[in-house]
């Protein structure tokens, strides 16, 4: 090496360090604000889905900065993009509690992503929202989860289609995504059919992997499948293939009424990208829909409306609702009640008043979250496609039902209880901890 | 078009109308048929399903209105109770029994809600109504309803039909669905010939019918006594089965060829770009993402200026797509890719760098969401070219999309001026300068090709898959597979490379499932290369050395 | 011994390089350790752990640049190599805290999730830290020596030996992604409590993960150092720049080749090995053909054949993706697209050769570019 530009390399290497450590030493300053870390991939293959989450996000603070904020405080939101990247979303979530300070965080979509993170936010004691519809035999206690367990979504929408009114099925099949989710909620789905006398010879269980876009082949298969009995398809194909499978059934002729496909991933903000039309009669389980029709709903959508507008969101008035950006709504909500009722931001404190915290939702229950297992008590509503991208309601439960966090179809954690209470204090144990 | 929706809707209400207004007066059960129909819109579902039933006992034309409707989500309910029906042009209600129409505008309406147990119901009462239908059309649509949801109470209905019909086609069908509700009837003789007509009718669906036939009790003794019976289903069963190997390989092929399609479509511009230009041009799948996008923004015009001409939103989508993708083509070719000419590798970064710029740009404008972008009609559906071998439309258009595409390039190349001055160009750039050919001139306008094909190509995946900003991620390393594959710089071989890939890849799916044959696919191409590393089509002599 | 080391640089470059690593290995744990919290002086944690993974990046890059920036070959699988280094360590991590897992049983959570009973033969063996460096050497550099082996004999080179290796990485990640593999599908290997029995949380064994990754980085780059002044160096750019001529001149360039690639592959691994403890999680998305394409990025934004840049561009271009995401969440691809863009039409020699114009302006009329080259 000539010595003529080693000085400009040192500068530039210590220059790159400079710029590492620079925030850092900005990020001390006095706080007059609140602040709460959104956690959402804006680029990447999941920003398909995890953008509205982070809109949402921004307008229930936005709501609540203007009813006057928290303890006098106005929150203060620091987004940040985790880009669809695991290992990135434990990095930043490292970095929005340890240097931005945050309360809480609100985030992550995908399981993966909610286990990447899981460890940092237990070890500095951080509070993490999860808002989705997930495969449960999880509970952390510095996790809120205010999506479904499968309890709450998958076996009330079986139980559906084998009844009369949901056509009776004989047959299933169990066709997802290759991903943690899927194969959960399958495993926990075929231990709940053995259950109700359904035997192997009647069950098909096929994986494709993500972003599979060519379903010609397993359109086929199942339709030959259903040639014995009468069959229904579960499926917990991930976001983005559903539009080439739905489009595939569609073309081929596959009618509701024929192989009904009930759907765990498709909800309102999916079905944007698809026409719907051949569609109808197709269905999908959630603890809310868009067309909900209450008053609470009413709002909500309309204060959801209003701020696309606002400020000028991509896709304007197309924009929908669905049971992710509920279960956000709810979150931020219940976090921002505990926060008052604790009258602190400091973790502990929100954490014991998070417990048998309640609040009126969309969906028109009053929902309240779980003390002992940090899920929520959330109502199960089944619709059918309609034509226009909106579901009707054909069946929902009388009232909220508890999450299990652990299955008791899966024999290793059907011994196992999710209990932050005296004397468990335990996510995962088979015996209290202080007894 | 789908067998199962007649593609008049118009006509169909108009004909039901028709009936309606004509209907010979005095019918007997006058008041009854007032009376299910005011039920239809009940809010308990089962109540829903009885007057449905009771309608399909009392065999009345008039009811099909309110029974379509109630299908379409076009039926009202007022407060009182009347049943009112929205017309499908969407201006104006029609009273569900009496057929006048209301004028003024009503208020707090309720929408009755169905679920595919009534649907099933309905659609087989309909189906059973429009056996009468004056079309044929609509009375074959009405048989292939009938023939998916067999009913014994049919019976008497479908043999009045058959006695009526004059078309053979409508015939043969209604003969079939005859033959499915006797089966399971008590008169040997008539058991007999209907499996015979099942037997012959090739059809896969029907081995629901037969299987239980032929199933032993837990006893070991045959559920079916007689032996007859049996023999003849048996027959019936393997001459269908026969049958289905045949339709399973063709089907294999035919998916085989349209993914082979799909893969000749999307590198055929990289084909350009890359083995024509040595322009690693990560940025493609881009370009097919601007086509999808150029469709989208089509459509949307369409539906909001032209909505009558709508289904032909397609066809004006391919020259918007193919110019906007050429033109942003050819700014990048102009603004960057020109400067690294001679560097492979470094425009592998630089388009990179470009992909992310195009990726984002479309999120910021257009949302991270996927949008939506619909089949036209005349898209939708499948072509069932024998019993259980459905093509579906949009399938075998790209298939002919491609074809087309692949002969206009070759036409292009090979028949007119510029693609001369192109391939000189390609193979001895100082030459064809030297020669008078404005060679960066050339480099754009092959570039911008390229580009377009993209383009394209993008119409054709936003009949199939998703529109949204990331739809060219998942294409990109296919599209590298497939050019290298059929070696660079040879079209033929692209062709070759996209087939084979689809066909191989749709024969080994059934057996190794989707990843795994994927992974397979791969490792050959990893193989392939080895043995032959110029691809299927090596160039000879010197310019294999290039 | 030590001569030969003091030869590979000038003594003012070995003064750079010493004070760097003074103020990496000693500097910086000391701001983080024993600075008190409040003080201005002080480094979060978190930035440890940011440093840590940014100098696995750069062993990556340094491993890149081997092969593509002095022998001239872009492998597109680099990102294959450290993952499978990574998967390694993180085999290896897993099975150290059997019973510990969220099911208490003897398997991986995910494996009881799959219902299995026993733990596949390939998972044997890596409850031992030396089996588990074993494997994380051999594995990638067998798999590079293999591909390269097939690849390099039938003459395959410059834009097919991309593809071919990035078809490679693709098949690979395919697998990786499947469940049935056993390697825990799309969620990949997490949760890891312990390394050599220090517990992985504690803020003293981040510190050591980071100094670790700083003197294996030092280690390397000397060895590369070392290689590419050498003849063999010199041949790998033979190689580069007109592999004809060298092969005429009686060299077996397969031999050469094979060596680069593998020893890049090699140095992939342990890179990977050292990211996963640091980072906490290690799945199939890590060898997206994007990664790759990133990892030939940073070697190009920094310097190409020159082993410093390779280094700079690794910290500089993650530095930035880590600052403008927090900063810019919308904007920062446009950032990211339009370093590229400028770093291959302006730069064509990285950071470095930046530094070295400007160099050359003050100093010098020779031309900068070749001075870099003879460095």
């Amino acid at each position: 090496m000539t010595r003529k530009h080693l000085p400009s390399i040192f500068i530039l290497i210590t220059m790159s360090l400079l710029l590492l450590t620079g925030p850092a030493i900005q990020a001390v300053k006095a706080e007059d604000t609140i602040k709460v870390g959104i956690l959402h991939s804006l680029s990447g293959t999941m920003a398909i889905s995890e953008t509205s989450l982070k809109d949402v996000a921004l307008m229930t603070i936005e709501e609540i900065n203007q009813r006057g904020g928290l303890l006098g405080k106005k929150i203060e939101p620091v987004v940040v993009d985790p880009a669809s990247n695991w290992p990135l979303f434990a990095e930043k979530a490292r970095e929005l509690i340890d240097k931005h300070k945050v309360a809480a965080v609100f985030g992550c979509w995908t399981s993966v992503s909610r286990k990447s993170v899981l460890p940092v936010f237990e070890e500095l004691n951080g509070l993490l929202f999860y808002p989705v519809q997930y495969e449960g035999e999880e509970c952390s206690n510095n996790v809120f989860y205010t999506g479904a367990a499968p309890n709450q979504q998958a076996i009330p929408a079986v139980e559906y289609l084998m009844s009369k009114e949901g056509g009776g099925a004989k047959r299933f099949v169990l066709l997802g995504t290759d991903y943690v989710y899927p194969r959960t909620t399958n495993k926990i789905l075929r231990a709940f059919l053995h259950a109700k006398g359904i035997t192997d010879a009647d069950i098909m269980e096929t994986y494709t992997p993500f972003g599979h876009s060519d379903y010609q082949t397993i359109v086929t298969s199942i339709k030959d499948f259903s040639a014995a009995k009468k069959t229904a398809v579960i499926s917990t194909i991930n976001g983005d293939s559903n539009v080439p499978f739905y489009k595939e059934l569609a073309n081929r002729g596959i009618k509701a009424e024929n192989i009904p496909v009930v759907a765990f991933s498709v909800g309102e903000e999916e079905l944007r990208g698809i026409d719907t039309k051949p569609l109808v009669g197709h269905l999908a389980a959630w603890n809310y829909f868009m067309s909900i029709d209450t008053k609470e709903n009413k709002e909500f959508i309309k204060k959801w409306q209003d701020y696309v507008k606002k400020h000028n969101l991509p896709g304007g008035d197309k924009r929908v609702t669905n049971d992710p950006m509920e279960a956000t709504y709810i979150g931020i909500n219940m976090w921002a009640q505990s926060v008052i009722q604790a009258g602190t931001t400091d973790v502990n404190a929100v954490r014991q008043a998070m417990g048998y915290q309640k609040v009126k939702a969309p969906c028109g229950f009053d929902i309240s979250m779980d003390a002992k297992n940090h899920h929520l008590h959330k109502p199960v509503f089944i619709g059918e496609i309609r034509a226009d991208g909106q579901f009707d309601i054909v069946w929902k439960t009388p009232g909220p039902i508890r999450a299990e966090a652990w299955s008791p179809y899966i024999p290793d954690s059907a011994k196992k209880v999710a209990d932050w209470t005296y004397p468990w204090v335990c996510g995962n144990c088979t015996a209290p901890k202080y007894k | 078009m789908s067998s199962l929706s007649s593609p008049y809707p118009l006509v169909r209400l108009l004909a039901a109308l028709f009936i309606l207004a004509f209907a010979p007066p005095g019918y007997p059960d006058e008041g009854k048929l007032e009376e299910s129909i005011g039920h239809l819109g009940s809010s308990s579902r089962q109540e829903i399903i009885a007057s449905v039933e009771a309608l399909r006992q009392l065999g009345d034309h008039r009811a099909l209105p309110a029974l379509e409707a109630l299908l379409d989500r076009r039926l009202r309910v007022t407060k009182a109770g009347r049943i009112l029906i929205k017309l499908k042009t969407g201006h104006g209600m029609i009273d569900a029994v009496t057929g006048v129409v209301i004028a003024q505008q009503l208020d707090g309406l309720d929408i009755p809600v169905i679920n595919n147990q009534v649907r099933i119901v309905l659609s087989q009462t309909i189906a059973n109504l429009r056996l009468a239908s004056p079309d044929a059309e609509v009375r074959l649509a009405a048989a292939e309803e009938l023939l998916l949801h067999p009913q014994e109470e049919a019976t008497s209905a479908l043999r009045a039909a058959i006695d009526r019909e004059k078309t053979t086609k409508v015939r043969r069908a209604l003969a079939l669905a005859l033959a499915l509700t006797e089966v399971a009837g008590a008169n040997k003789e008539r058991r007999l010939a209907a499996l015979d007509i099942i037997g012959q009718s090739d059809n896969p669906n029907f081995i629901v019918n037969l299987k239980p036939l032929l199933a032993k009790q837990a006893s070991g003794e045959f559920q079916e006594p007689d032996e007859q019976v049996r023999q003849a289903a048996r027959s019936a069963l393997s001459a269908i089965e026969r049958h289905m190997v045949v339709v399973g390989v063709m089907q294999n092929l035919f998916y085989g060829l349209s993914l082979g399609s799909v893969l000749l479509l999307v590198a055929l511009g990289l084909a350009i770009t890359f083995g024509l230009m040595e322009v690693i041009n990560m940025a493609h799948g881009e370009m097919l993402m601007l086509g999808a996008y150029s469709t989208y923004i089509i459509q949307g015009i369409f539906k909001a200026h032209f909505p009558d001409q709508f289904a032909w939103y397609l066809v004006a989508s391919i020259p918007t797509a193919f110019i906007v993708s050429g033109v942003v083509g050819m700014i990048l070719e102009r603004s960057i890719i020109r400067y690294l000419y001679g560097r492979p590798l470094e425009t592998l970064l630089a388009t990179w760098g470009i992909s992310l710029l195009l990726i984002q740009t479309v999120r910021l404008i257009f949302g991270a969401q996927n949008v939506e972008v619909s089949n036209p009609p005349w898209l939708s559906g499948g072509w069932e070219l024998m019993p259980g071998l459905m093509l579906t439309y949009n399938r075998i258009a790209i298939i002919c999309f491609g074809l087309g595409v692949v002969l206009l390039v070759w036409l292009f190349l090979n028949r007119s001026p510029l693609g001369l001055q192109v391939r000189a160009v390609t193979q001895n750039r100082a030459m064809a300068a030297a020669l008078g050919i404005y060679t960066s001139r050339v480099d754009t306008w092959t570039f911008g090709l390229g580009s377009g094909i993209a383009g394209l190509a993008g119409v054709a995946l936003s009949q199939i898959g998703n529109v949204g900003p990331e739809l060219g991620q998942s294409y990109i390393v296919d599209s590298f597979m497939v050019v290298v594959l059929g070696g660079v710089g040879k079209l033929a071989g692209t062709i070759w490379g996209a087939t084979g890939l689809g066909v191989i890849n749709k024969f080994l799916e059934p057996f190794t499932g989707a990843v795994l044959g994927k992974i397979m696919v791969l490792v050959f191409i990893i193989l392939f290369i080895q043995k032959r590393p110029q691809g299927i089509f090596a160039l000879k002599g010197r310019m294999a050395e290039g | 011994m030590l001569s030969q080391l003091a030869r590979l640089h000038t003594r003012r470059a070995w003064i750079y390089i010493l004070s760097l690593t003074i103020l990496a290995v000693l500097v910086i744990p000391v701001l983080n350790r024993a600075v008190p919290k409040d003080s201005v002086f002080y480094l979060p944690d978190y930035l440890i752990s940011l440093c840590g993974k940014f100098l696995c990046y750069a062993l990556v890059a340094l491993a890149m640049d081997m092969i593509w920036g002095f022998s001239g070959i872009l492998s597109l699988g680099q990102g294959v190599f450290f993952s499978l280094g990574g998967y390694a360590m993180g085999m290896h991590l897993m099975r150290v805290m059997a019973g510990e897992g969220v099911y208490r049983s003897q398997l991986p959570d995910f494996m009881v999730f799959l219902d299995w009973k026993e733990l596949p033969w390939y998972w044997l063996g890596f409850n031992h830290f030396w089996f588990t460096v074993l494997i994380i050497i051999l594995v990638p550099g067998l798999l590079a020596l293999i591909i390269g082996f097939f690849a390099f004999r039938s003459r395959i080179k410059g834009v097919y030996f991309s593809i071919i290796t990035q078809a490679m990485t693709f098949a690979l990640m395919l697998f990786f992604f499947r469940n049935e593999t056993g390697f825990g599908g799309n969620n990949g290997l997490t949760d890891f409590k312990r390394i050599l029995g220090f517990s992985l949380q504690e803020p003293a064994v981040k510190v050591g993960l980071y100094i670790i990754s700083a003197l294996v980085l030092l280690i390397s780059y000397l060895l590369c150092r070392y290689i590419t002044m050498s003849k063999l160096g010199r041949v790998l750019a033979g190689i580069r720049d007109a592999e004809s001529r060298i092969m005429f001149s009686g060299y077996n360039t397969l031999h050469y080749k094979l060596f680069v690639f593998t020893l890049a592959a090699v140095l992939s691994g342990v890179a990977g090995a050292l990211y996963v403890p640091q980072v906490g999680i290690i799945n199939p998305s890590e060898m997206q053909p994007a990664n790759s394409i990133e990892m030939a990025i940073w070697v190009a934004v920094g310097g190409r054949g020159t082993l410093v840049g390779a280094v700079i561009g690794a910290g500089l271009v993650n530095a930035a993706k880590s600052w403008f995401t927090v900063a810019f969440p919308n904007l920062w691809l446009y950032f990211l697209g339009v370093m590229f863009i400028g770093t291959t039409l302006f730069l064509p020699r990285g950071v470095v050769g930046l530094a070295a114009i400007l160099a050359k302006k003050k100093l010098t009329g020779r031309d900068s570019l070749q001075m870099i080259d003879s460095e």
